[in-house]
């Protein structure tokens, strides 16, 4: 008799949640080495993983940790080792791991981790906010914000692939909305493996490999000496993730059949007088509200940034230039920023900076530890955004949507 | 496919030294030489040395932040012959374990050419005996990994400046526990008894050893031991350090030396739960060799020169309890209570 999970394992459309799913791309791309350690809500995953290797459905080496640092300094090193891993966190385990998320970039190791979005403790909350993932933005990272349990499959496959090209050596965090992605079940198509081999190269850690055959010395004491050239290489290898990111997508799409944008999902934006923009899980709600506002006759459309790194200045530009006025919503916080806006609010303004036709920017914080995003708190984001539009006035006051006062 | 909690990679057949004079024979075998700026008389450096020797070419190491990292391992002059890395300072455990793992896994699915590679993550007493006990104390559990973690103790965070660790021993003047008019003693805690720590907490580590480099034979041997045991291992050495110790580099060896002859520091290893007392601490264990005065340790260095009468006589009451009071001298505090006397 097949088991549990040799039932769902196979190509074809399944009932998954996010967590679920990001077990099938570990499985699919025959992960070497997993480490665990729990915390609500990305250890789902870890679940799915162990039950996984339990059942003989996949063959790595899966070390539960002692801690978040153990758990990400395992990997690290195995990583070096040419091992390809996995591992993830939530909210301030991932913080505990702080050290090593820095030094896996500064080691331009790859490494595919998932982040369970999660509030930053104190007080305790579990629901999901962005600024856990959002931490590592500026150290070599690559990070994206799957919206549906199926582009888990995309963003999965996608992460290894850039992650470990020559070209780029970077870590990549798969940032999923705790609880509304990693804990909701939806219809999947999963690819078979034929397909999954022909997309993803073996990881080859080339001349870079630590190994017997090949005494090198990794990370030596440089300081003054050196170091601002190795900060140089990561950057051109930060830039390099956008080129190969591109090339890989391309190859995603011929490979799995599909057609995506790699870097932004654009909806009822072709005749939009505005936008709504934003990342992850929210596109639900933004999405089922723009559909309801079309029927008034509110030319609303949405932007999503699919990847915050590499941050896609170029598309975005080019996208956002279409509208009168744009509205970003901020499932974070930046507490004394620029209009004290949230992170992807102050970012996307700077990216807009000089183009050729900047529309009205109006940022949003909204959903914050996990709080639902109702319709209403959508529309009426939008209708502040509309009427900005058609006033054409600058608002540069930054709105908490859904909050006591 | 062999089953994934059995499959082991197996460790390197390591023949022991037996004696110092067997050393020069394989003294053109160096695997740690030179481009470390370590200072004069660094007992820790010879740990090093003596460690990659006995490992030999088909090794890797890790080494953990500290004066064997910042002193030790500097771009464009490496002193290391055998593939290294640095960890955080918190992580040799996770290092040795991260590496093990990715060998066992890629030797294991055909990904990797199957031999056995010795896996060897040290650190300093900050990152053995203080931040890194967690991560260790997860490495030893796991019987699949060969692995071996060299703690090499200095007795304070030497490299940045000679700060108070939980292996300094109790009343050293450190930077951070400076004597002073008010307080002569500032450093009021007795140093951590780590090595057996670690023995009797993971039943599933099968050699934990106690060594120093004025005892080089001993040393080399007790890291093959380490290395040719199945699973995790650990190695505890105290170095003598002239900069943090406060005394002339020529004495380093002699102070070596001291602190086994005092029985401040007994030489020990523990082999699938047996314990065995090594050189002069057997000998003192089984009273065919007293113990000198431990004050003939502590006057040679600076870092007890504010001491008075009452601190060495305590700290050699100390001394003596482990040695007459411990369940297993030197090794094992606690005392069993009779239970007919309630």
């Amino acid at each position: 008799m097949a088991t549990a999970t040799e039932q769902q394992q196979g190509a074809g459309v399944h009932l998954l949640t996010g967590s679920e799913v990001m077990a099938h791309v570990c499985r699919l791309a025959d992960v070497d080495v997993i480490t665990a350690y729990p915390i609500r809500p990305y250890d789902t995953v870890m679940q799915y993983v162990s039950k996984f290797i339990a059942e003989g459905d996949f063959d790595a080496d899966y070390i539960p940790a002692e801690s978040e640092h153990g758990q990400f300094e395992i990997v690290k090193h195995a990583s070096a080792c040419g091992a390809r891993v996995f591992t993830g966190s939530s909210g301030v385990g991932w913080l505990y791991a702080m050290e090593p998320l820095a030094v896996t970039a500064g080691l331009r190791l790859p490494m595919v981790a998932l982040v369970g979005c999660r509030a930053l403790d104190d007080p305790g909350a579990f629901g999901t906010e962005h600024n856990d993932a959002m931490l590592v933005r500026d150290l070599g990272w690559m990070i994206n914000f799957p919206d549906t349990a199926q582009e888990v499959v995309e963003l999965g496959l996608l992460s290894y692939r850039v992650a470990e090209d020559p070209r780029v050596y970077l870590p990549c965090a798969i940032a999923m909305d705790g609880a509304f992605l990693t804990h909701s079940q939806a219809t999947v198509r999963l690819p078979g493996q034929e397909e999954v081999n022909a997309f993803l190269p073996p990881y080859d850690r080339g001349d870079l490999l630590l190994h017997p055959d090949n005494p090198i010395t990794i990370a030596p004491q440089a300081n003054e000496d050196w170091l601002m050239e190795v900060r140089r290489q990561s950057s051109e290898a930060a830039k390099n993730a956008y080129t190969v990111l591109k090339e890989a997508h391309a190859d995603f799409s011929k490979t799995f059949g599909v057609d995506t944008d790699p870097f932004l999902d654009e909806y009822m934006t072709e005749d939009a007088d505005v936008v709504l923009c934003g990342m992850g899980t929210l596109s639900l709600p933004v999405k089922v509200a723009i559909r309801e506002m079309r029927k008034e006759g509110k030319k609303v459309g949405m932007v999503r940034l699919k990847w915050f790194r590499p941050f896609p200045t170029e598309e975005l530009r080019a996208s956002l230039s279409r509208f009168k006025a744009v509205g970003v919503i901020d499932r974070d916080y930046s507490f004394g920023s620029p209009y004290h806006g949230g992170i992807v609010f102050n970012e996307v303004k700077a990216a807009m900076y000089g183009a050729d036709k900047v529309p009205h920017m109006k940022g949003f914080v909204c959903g914050l530890g996990g709080r639902e995003v109702l319709l209403e708190d959508v529309k009426l984001m939008a209708d502040k955004v509309i009427s900005m539009g058609q006033n054409d006035t600058a608002d540069n006051d930054v709105d908490w949507i859904g909050v006591r006062d | 496919m062999a089953e994934t909690s059995e499959y082991n990679i197996g460790t390197q057949e390591l023949p022991l030294m037996g004696k110092v004079n067997a050393i020069p024979e394989k003294a053109v075998e160096e695997y740690f030489t030179s481009g470390h700026r370590t200072c004069q008389g660094c007992e820790s450096a010879l740990i090093m040395r003596l460690m990659a020797k006995a490992a030999g070419p088909r090794s890797i190491i890790l080494g953990s932040t500290g004066c064997m990292y910042v002193a030790n391992t500097t771009y464009y002059s490496t002193p290391w012959v055998v593939p290294w890395m640095h960890t955080q300072l918190g992580s040799s455990g996770s290092a040795a374990t991260g590496t093990a793992a990715a060998l066992r896994a890629l030797m294991r699915k055909g990904k990797m050419k199957e031999e056995p590679i010795n896996v060897i993550a040290f650190c300093g007493d900050g990152g053995g005996i203080d931040m890194g006990v967690s991560s260790i104390s997860a490495a030893l559990m796991h019987a699949k990994y060969n692995l071996a973690i060299i703690c090499y103790d200095n007795e304070s965070y030497a490299n940045t400046d000679i700060q108070i660790s939980g292996a300094s021993p109790w009343g050293a003047n450190t930077t951070f526990t400076p004597p002073g008019k008010k307080f002569r003693i500032m450093h009021d805690c007795w140093k951590k008894n780590i090595a057996a720590m670690y023995a009797v907490g993971h039943t599933r580590c099968n050699y934990v050893a106690t060594a120093d480099a004025s005892y080089p034979a001993d040393l080399i041997d007790k890291v093959r031991k380490a290395l040719a045991v199945k699973g995790p291992a650990f190695v505890h050495t105290l170095d003598p350090c002239p900069k943090g110790w406060d005394y002339d580099p020529f004495y380093s060896h002699k102070l070596g030396e001291l602190a086994v002859e005092t029985g401040l520091f007994p030489l020990w290893e523990m082999t699938d739960g047996a314990l065995t007392y090594t050189g002069i601490s057997a000998r003192q264990v089984y009273g065919k060799r007293r113990r000198k005065p431990v004050r003939e340790y502590l006057e040679t260095q600076g870092r007890f020169h504010h001491f008075v009468e009452e601190d060495y006589e305590y700290f050699q009451s100390e001394v003596d309890k482990m040695w007459d009071d411990w369940m297993v001298p030197g090794v094992i505090p606690f005392k069993v209570n009779d239970p007919s006397k309630k």
